[in-house]
């Protein structure tokens, strides 16, 4: 714990006046307007807020899938570009967006063979992620002979498997029902304790962004900004319990507000 | 429990026995014997006749006792193709003599065969090759069947050889002419047909891929080879005789002009089909072009490459044989079709169709199989 602490300064991702634009036939849309925000090393910050908010757009600035049409963003302290050649972090989706011509485990192999990391090495680490999401034994099933639940899973050790040490989630458990979203948050909260990577989350689940983060970046949507920034004063070892105690309400209740406050649907 | 099952096939193929007993004599033949009762002539089904009706109607009733499905299945197989089979040998040398009640027997039999396909088609067999063996068997039965009634029209109604020859016909043709059969297969499907395909499919392909890659080309190129498909490509079979002589060379080259557009369209189509998600994962690797073609979006456009295929296999067989009708050495099918037809030999003309029908058949299937196991994981393949 205290090594973590100790680099959490060093931050993965800055953001300065960052802004995005997209033209549209209606004219522009404004999905980003001056963010500001450091993530640090070992973090796990949530981005919750309405539809059209800017989350999803934000990570995919950092991801530099969206180029910014304003302000600054460095990752790993390099332009967003440069930190996509150098692999610098997995992308997980919304859908599972596994090849359907592929086995899980081929599936996994895929960044390693896109990366050319060699036939010896791969096998282990295929194996090791593998464990990691609880799917040993599924390694030469298809993906439309699992779960979306296990499909899920699968993405996730695709993107795990070529140790990044920045992991971008968009809405990864959006499509899954109540009961397996708790199981999956508590297996990545476990996840993200033993790899100690930094999780950049999005989600539109008030439970599921207090459950998991250390930190919560609440957005409003027209023009796309963040309201507030909620440092979770909940510890990092959490059962799912939790989610029954007043500290957890409390913050749960705060980021409530502060998406009522930028909301504005009821006006 | 009732000792017996009642099937609307059996039961209306012994009305039809008995109708067809009611109206009296199957052909002219018989019809006039019966009038001139001192006379002795030979008439068809003299002796068969009684044998005909005994089989039809033994095996509708043994059909509808409550007996093992397959025995019944086989009571009726026999029934049916014997009956047929005395029919067509009986009415042979008397073409055109046929009279009601040979027809309506006619359609007793096939009711019977009806019944047995209806029968064998509820059988869920365990083992894989009875499996197999009972999806072969069906089809066979139904297409059995259509020669036997194409022979027995031509036939009982005496319709001209040079019209329509009767199947048995064309197969003694097909026996008789094997040699010359083989050399025009070699050269029509061999060399024209083979050559002209791989080089129209390939060159589509690589085609695709080039518009994919620079964008001129899929502006300019595209919109222009969609208007040459439209073009009655046919048309440019003789200037391709012109080019290329009276050889295959020119007939192979009027095949890939055929094949190249719809492989070109379905694999352009094919290469846009790979979801935006995927597209965005393989960038989050920094996979370059090669990397997400090969790894993306050529195995997600598999089944419009696949399509394209099966397109052109039929289509190559068309290209070639026709093209054939302006020049070409004294071998090959549409040669051999084009001179028959002036020589009235109208049996070789159905027995280069036959063949044609054949190996078009056997083409379309390996290429079939192969999208089968290249795309098991398609929705379309896997059932799902």
């Amino acid at each position: 714990m205290t090594v973590t602490e100790a680099t959490a300064a060093a931050s993965v991702v800055q953001a300065k006046g960052l802004g995005l634009t997209f033209r549209t036939n209606d004219g522009p849309v404004q999905a980003l307007t001056d963010v500001n925000l450091t993530i640090g090393k070992g973090e796990f910050v949530s981005f919750i807020g309405p539809s059209g908010c800017g989350k999803t757009t934000f990570l995919r600035v950092i991801a530099d899938l969206e180029k910014p049409t304003e302000g600054t963003i460095s990752v790993n302290g390099l332009s967003p570009e440069q930190a996509r050649e150098k692999r610098a972090y997995g992308y997980v989706f919304q859908a599972a967006a596994l090849f359907p011509w592929r086995t899980i485990a081929k599936n996994i192999a895929l960044p390693l063979e896109i990366m050319g990391v060699p036939d010896t090495e791969r096998k282990g680490r295929i194996e090791r992620v593998m464990e990691l999401v609880n799917l040993t034994g599924f390694e030469n099933k298809y993906p439309w002979q699992l779960s979306g639940g296990m499909q899920q899973r699968a993405s996730i050790a695709r993107a795990l498997a070529f140790d990044a040490d920045l992991l971008l989630m968009d809405e990864p458990f959006g499509a899954l029902d109540e009961i397996v979203r708790d199981h999956l948050n508590k297996q990545l909260l476990e996840l993200w304790a033993r790899t100690n990577k930094t999780i950049c989350f999005v989600t539109h689940s008030i439970p599921e962004a207090v459950y998991l983060s250390t930190r919560i970046v609440v957005m409003s949507p027209r023009p796309g900004r963040v309201t507030d920034v909620i440092e979770s004063t909940l510890p990092r070892e959490r059962p799912l319990d939790i989610r029954e105690s007043p500290e957890f309400l409390a913050i749960a209740h705060r980021v409530r507000d502060g998406l009522h406050a930028g909301h504005s649907y009821e006006d | 429990m009732r000792w017996f099952t009642l099937s609307w096939q059996a039961v209306a193929a012994i009305m039809l026995c008995v109708l067809a007993g009611f109206l009296g004599p199957m052909t002219q033949a018989e019809s006039d014997a019966l009038a001139n009762p001192t006379a002795t002539f030979a008439y068809p089904f003299l002796n068969s006749k009684s044998l005909i009706f005994d089989l039809i109607l033994g095996a509708a009733a043994v059909s509808m006792l409550r007996i093992p499905r397959l025995a019944a299945a086989a009571a009726l197989a026999i029934g049916a193709h014997v009956a047929a089979w005395m029919l067509l040998t009986g009415i042979a040398g008397f073409e055109g003599t046929a009279l009601a009640s040979y027809y309506i027997i006619l359609a007793a039999a096939w009711l019977l065969a009806w019944r047995c396909v209806t029968v064998l088609s509820t059988f869920k067999p365990a083992s894989r090759v009875a499996s197999v063996a009972l999806r072969l068997v069906i089809p066979l039965i139904f297409g059995i069947w259509i020669l036997i009634i194409w022979e027995a029209i031509v036939r009982g109604a005496g319709i001209p050889f040079i019209l329509l020859p009767p199947p048995s016909v064309i197969g003694v043709t097909i026996a008789n002419s094997i040699p010359t059969l083989a050399a025009d297969v070699n050269q029509t499907i061999f060399k024209s047909v083979v050559a002209g395909y791989v080089i129209g499919c390939g060159c589509g392909f690589l085609t695709a891929i080039l518009a994919d890659r620079v964008s001129f080309l899929r502006r300019g190129l595209l919109p222009i080879g969609n208007m040459v498909s439209a073009l009655p490509i046919i048309g440019v079979a003789p200037i391709m005789v012109m080019w290329f002589g009276f050889d295959w060379q020119s007939k192979a080259a009027v095949v890939a002009i055929m094949t190249f557009f719809p492989m070109l369209v379905n694999t352009v189509a094919g290469l846009a089909e790979a979801g935006h998600m995927e597209r965005d994962l393989m960038r989050t690797y920094a996979s370059n072009y090669t990397q997400t073609l090969i790894k993306l979006r050529l195995p997600a456009a598999a089944p419009f490459i696949f399509n394209a295929l099966k397109i052109n296999s039929t289509l190559a067989l068309i290209g070639a044989i026709v093209a054939e009708f302006f020049g070409t050495p004294t071998v090959g099918m549409g040669f051999r079709i084009s001179t028959a037809v002036g020589r009235m030999d109208i049996d070789m003309v159905w027995a280069e169709i036959a063949v044609a029908a054949l190996v078009g058949s056997v083409f379309y299937g390996l290429i079939a199989l192969a999208e089968r196991a290249a795309t098991f994981w398609h929705p379309s393949v896997r059932g799902g």
